[in-house]
């Protein structure tokens, strides 16, 4: 918005002011973000710059949170780092152990979420769909109820939700299930949790896609011969996979920074990074926090940086002109 | 059916890590890590069985909520002694057989061996700790530093912020010896109603200054960053960053609130015999031993003490900094379990809406 | 009676074309229908019976009900018993109750469960049930010899209550209700929290809401008026913050305004405040609102933004024309057209706040709590019924709340990003 030639000075005063307060917000915004970075180099354990990091004296600098990450849980840290210290901190390493299962729950959780999320909102975004309004409500709604108090209801349910380990569906699930086949304290638990979280993101980014949908397209198809899985998978999905990728990003974000439903439902088997991190900040918190912050952060980075392409491909793909 | 099995089985080997044999829940931070050596480690060795040690800021209410959710995940916690009680009192914990317990070297039986009350139905003592008090060196003037409980509550004499832990045991008796209470009097001024609000009233005077912790390593934390001037923490947390990070560190002992530290098994511990085993591994003789070796918290067996215990970095003699050592103990308190086991619940939920208020 | 009489449409087989439409209409109901089902008991299942079951426990507490069987049955034959003055049958079988409680280890059950209502009766359970089998009739003298509080009527009461499975009572607690003599009434003003934490838990989202609505404005004005490959690039301060862990900007937060932390040190370094003056602007209610304010923050902007965008700037070109000062320009004309985005931002920001846990949790310290994390404390304690009951009156307030908002914004028009 430039300022119009009729401003008087009094609103070009004000203009400038707004400019600034704008810089503040942003500022506020994006600071403590930025901030964690420099600090993980932090050669001493404190989380502030201390005079040498500030004279950018090199020996102000290390990388020795980053260290950390690896010998935390590591039986012989102090060892020579060959190709078996390095095997046992991927076996072993707490930080390490924390980032596979995340990564495993949210890939799951993600799939779970995006695979019923995607159908469903096939669905609603139909015309014909009955109660639309109210089956949206409720499955927008693990966004909106206070996560605690989902967090709580499982870990009431979740404990009672038992399978016999040697029955058939125990034969199945046994692995993901805990020791005594509960939900509780158990890989499907947590999963099945996130995947909840996740499924009010993966309904809103995918039905946004399809409310540009053309439905006489599927009419068409079908008109040319097609069958329902031809229709899906060769005129549906290809219009609003940018819709559904982006809705599984989120949903797997969200997986991925959940610390709640893990610290009521998870046992001791499946610390994840959030849930680490949570541990750490309560306790003490070192640089060793702020140095997975900043991995964190890349991550984050590149994720965003990927939302916004399929953003703009999809846009495109549905002739909708970029703002 | 079951190439999905064998399908499922291999992305969860694949995938997760691996689920380990006994869980034992601690208290973490240095504490944990003085437990892994002493207790963790040698049972390794030992046995070939695999341990996992894990953290709770108290493990007694976490270990409660598991048993009661019918859902137990560890096999053995480490609480504090009237826990120890009162747990067994509600049925949360197993009985532990003592002649499982190993005798001394010299064949004393370990009832003999073990101080007394340091081994009740449900518990066995794993070591002798206690709330004490601790400033950082460098803050304060050597001839104007605090020296007594008084002193800790004494804002105008000694400014700065104070951390306390998140709850009223141990806080509230220190608040009234803080008030001038004497030791041997404390429990029976904590009885009367009048008492607790004595106790409250000097929270209060303190109340805007104080920087509440949770997890036991928080303290040490708060001090070496400089967010308090002075903070009750247990005396070995204290110790550690005094010997292992060279932290300038005091500890005063006035005033001090010890007990005996417990080992348990919950009701449906996943793995029992096994818990039974680790425990008895642990309380022997050498294991005592080993943990004083660890860490400044004092071992409840006399064969333990036999020998001076020396501290893992092979010079410091332990003792001075036990909080059983006749100077610590000038005006120090033994933790009453009886008042705490009745007490508890409605103490620590007054204690929480003060907190809120 | 024109259409009567008409012949009526059918379709190429024969069939009435208005049957036909129906049939057709309703199959297509029914595919949609059945797209969305797998979901809907996937959410049925592990969200909405959960939920449920949690308000079931907040109605339900056995503990006393099932290891006090001699006083249940007693209370069962008499409904009517006088509270104040009960027979010596009652302390009968009160003692011999309190008996098998030792024996059988459910003292601190019991003890626990008339606790909620009656304040300190834990205490004197566990001493009454550890001398039950030394004490000779008349019980009701034996009793009171121990603790006269054994002849309470609240204490009667509350036993009574207990007596039956499912209760309220744990919604009066979660009121800062207690029994006294001579039924419910407010407790304690040194045991009251409840209320308490929840109006303040409402007071410190409405400060968070109004702080993330004056910082967002300005801010989406911006992005919304500037070019739009100007506003791209200055839209990745919104999304990163927004893409990035939560704990990641808690611990960041931590790290700036700690008394040693990076802003202190800044004042301290600009000569604005002593070293001995540093400010505490975290473990209290200052750090929670500022952390919460910067994760919430671009829950505004974003609808906000999306509002604005779509706001011509002609109309404001047109008012200034007409003669209006640009504060009259932006009173009377641009301001009344965002107001879609001021509520929508708004009521998320203020839902979300209300729930929040994890920030508080890290960063509040004593008085920066808020009534997310009072439910945690109590599930820790294993106050099972307890923490429900509040997280069920938590909930009433969020749909409350959530209804509001599908009223005004319409639940489909959520967007992110």
């Amino acid at each position: 918005m430039a300022l119009p030639t009729y401003a008087s000075p009094l609103e070009r005063a004000w203009y400038y002011t707004y400019l600034v307060i704008c810089g503040v917000v942003f500022l506020f915004l994006i600071a403590p973000i930025l901030i964690v970075i420099p600090l993980s180099f932090n050669a001493e354990p404190y989380f502030t710059f201390t005079p040498k990091m500030l004279t950018l004296d090199p020996e102000g600098y290390s990388l020795r949170w980053y260290d950390t990450l690896l010998t935390l849980g590591h039986p012989t840290p102090d060892a020579v780092r060959d190709s078996s210290w390095w095997s046992t901190v991927w076996e072993r390493a707490t930080w390490v152990q924390a980032a596979k299962n995340s990564f495993w729950v949210g890939l799951w959780a993600t799939v779970l979420a995006t695979t019923l999320g995607t159908i469903a909102a096939l669905g609603l975004s139909r015309p014909e769909m009955p109660y639309r309004r109210l089956i949206m409500a409720l499955l927008i709604s693990p966004m909106i109820v206070p996560i605690i108090i989902i967090a709580v209801g499982m870990s009431f349910f979740f404990a009672k939700a038992c399978v016999a380990p040697d029955s058939a569906i125990g034969a199945i699930f046994g692995v993901f299930l805990s020791d005594k086949g509960c939900l509780a304290n158990s890989y499907l638990g947590v999963i099945v949790a996130h995947a909840v979280l996740g499924i009010p993101f993966v309904i809103i980014t995918v039905t946004a896609t399809l409310t540009g949908f053309d439905q006489s397209l599927i009419r068409a198809a079908h008109s040319l011969g097609a069958n329902p899985r031809t229709t899906f998978f060769k005129v549906i999905m290809p219009l609003i996979l940018p819709g559904i990728i982006s809705g599984a990003l989120f949903a797997f974000v969200t997986s991925f920074d959940e610390v709640v439903a893990v610290l009521f439902i998870a046992g001791p088997a499946q610390q994840t990074i959030p849930r680490q991190m949570f541990n750490g900040i309560r306790e003490a918190i070192s640089p060793a926090i702020l140095s997975v912050a900043t991995i964190l952060v890349i991550v984050s980075v590149l994720l965003l940086a990927m939302v916004e392409l399929l953003r703009r491909r999809s846009e495109r793909l549905r002739g909708v002109t970029p703002r | 059916m079951k190439k999905i099995l064998i399908l499922s089985t291999a992305l969860t080997n694949l995938a997760f890590a691996a689920q380990a044999d006994i869980t034992v829940m601690s208290w973490g931070g240095a504490y944990g890590e003085a437990q892994t050596e002493a207790f963790v480690k040698p049972f390794i060795a030992a046995t070939g069985k695999a341990v996992i040690m894990v953290d709770a800021d108290n493990p007694a209410p976490a270990m409660k909520a598991m048993v009661e959710a019918g859902n137990v995940t560890v096999d053995v916690a480490s609480v504090e002694y009237a826990d120890g009680i009162r747990l067994c009192d509600e049925g949360i914990l197993e009985p532990i057989d003592p002649a499982s317990l190993p005798a001394a070297p010299d064949g004393t039986p370990a009832m003999e061996d073990f101080l007394p009350g340091a081994v009740t139905e449900c518990a066995v003592s794993t070591d002798i700790w206690a709330n004490v008090y601790g400033y950082d060196t460098t803050k304060f003037p050597a001839d104007a530093a605090p020296t007594t409980a008084a002193d800790f509550f004494d804002l105008a004499k000694f400014p700065g912020k104070r951390g306390l832990r998140k709850g009223a045991k141990a806080v509230l008796e220190f608040a009234l010896m803080g008030d001038g209470v004497p030791a041997a009097e404390v429990y029976n001024v904590l009885s009367t109603p009048e008492g607790v609000d004595r106790a409250f009233a000097k929270l209060d005077s303190i109340k805007s200054e104080v920087v509440w912790w949770e997890a036991g390593a928080q303290p040490p934390q708060l001090l070496a960053d400089g967010e308090v001037a002075m903070t009750t923490a247990y005396n070995g947390r204290l110790f550690a960053a005094a010997m292992n990070e060279a932290k300038p560190f005091q500890i005063v002992w006035d005033g001090q609130v010890y007990e005996n530290e417990m080992f348990v098994v919950p009701k449906g511990a996943p793995n029992m015999a096994d818990a039974m085993e680790f425990i008895a591994f642990s309380t022997s003789t050498e294991g005592l031993r080993a943990s004083a070796q660890q860490i400044s918290y004092g071992p409840a067996r006399k064969s333990s003490m036999a020998e001076e215990i020396i501290y893992k970095d092979g010079k410091t003699v332990m003792a001075p900094h036990l909080p059983t050592a006749p100077e610590n103990l000038t005006n120090a308190l033994l933790s009453s379990s009886d008042f705490w086991v009745d007490h508890d619940a409605e103490l620590n939920e007054r204690f929480q809406a003060w907190l809120a208020q | 009676m024109a259409e009567a009489t008409q012949e009526l449409l059918t379709t190429a087989d024969g069939r009435p074309l208005k049957a036909a439409l129906a049939a057709a209409q309703s199959r297509a109901k029914r595919r949609a229908f059945f797209l969305v089902l797998p979901l809907l008991l996937f959410i049925i299942l592990t969200f909405l019976v959960p939920i449920g079951y949690m308000l079931k426990r907040s109605f339900e507490h056995d503990g006393f009900a099932s290891s006090a069987p001699a006083l249940v049955a007693w209370f069962g034959e008499n409904r009517g018993f006088d509270p104040a003055d009960p027979p010596e049958e009652a302390y009968a079988a009160l003692v011999e109750d309190l008996a098998r409680m030792q024996v059988e280890k459910t003292t601190g059950m019991a003890g626990t469960r008339i606790n909620y209502s009656v304040p300190g009766s834990i205490s004197m359970f566990k001493k009454g049930a550890r001398e039950a089998k030394n004490l000779t009739p008349p019980f009701r003298d034996s009793l009171i010899a121990i603790d006269p509080e054994w002849a309470s009527p609240a204490l009667w009461r509350g036993m009574a209550s207990a007596s039956h499975v499912y209760t309220t009572e744990f919604y009066l607690v979660a009121s800062d209700m207690k029994l006294n003599d001579h039924g419910w009434a407010r407790g304690e003003d040194k045991e009251r929290i409840y209320l308490y934490l929840f109006f303040k838990t409402f007071v410190i989202s409405g400060i968070i809401t109004v702080l993330c609505l004056l910082l967002a404005f300005p801010v989406s004005h911006l992005l919304a008026t500037l070019p739009m490959a100007k506003s791209s690039l200055l839209m990745i301060f919104v999304l990163l913050p927004f893409w990035t862990s939560l704990l990641v900007r808690t611990s960041a937060w931590i790290a700036l305004l700690q008394e040693q932390g990076v802003v202190n040190d800044l004042l301290v370094g600009l000569g604005l405040v002593s070293d001995e003056g540093r400010l505490t602007m975290m473990y209290n209610m200052t750090g929670t609102i500022v952390a919460m304010t910067h994760v919430l923050l671009p829950f505004m902007i974003l609808p906000l933004y999306s509002v604005m965008r779509v706001i011509p700037p002609s109309y404001a070109r047109a008012a200034r024309s007409l003669g209006a000062t640009s504060w009259t320009t932006f009173r009377r004309v641009y301001m009344p057209q965002t107001l879609p985005g001021i509520a929508a931002g708004s009521l998320l920001v203020f839902i979300l706040a209300v729930g929040y846990y994890i920030t508080p949790a890290l960063v509040g310290g004593a008085d920066g709590q808020l009534i997310s994390n009072l439910i945690s404390f109590h599930m820790n304690k294993s106050n099972w019924s307890l923490a429900a009951a509040i997280a069920g009156m938590l909930l009433a307030a969020i749909l409350a709340l959530y209804w509001l908002y599908d009223r005004l914004i319409g639940i489909d028009r959520l967007k992110l990003g």
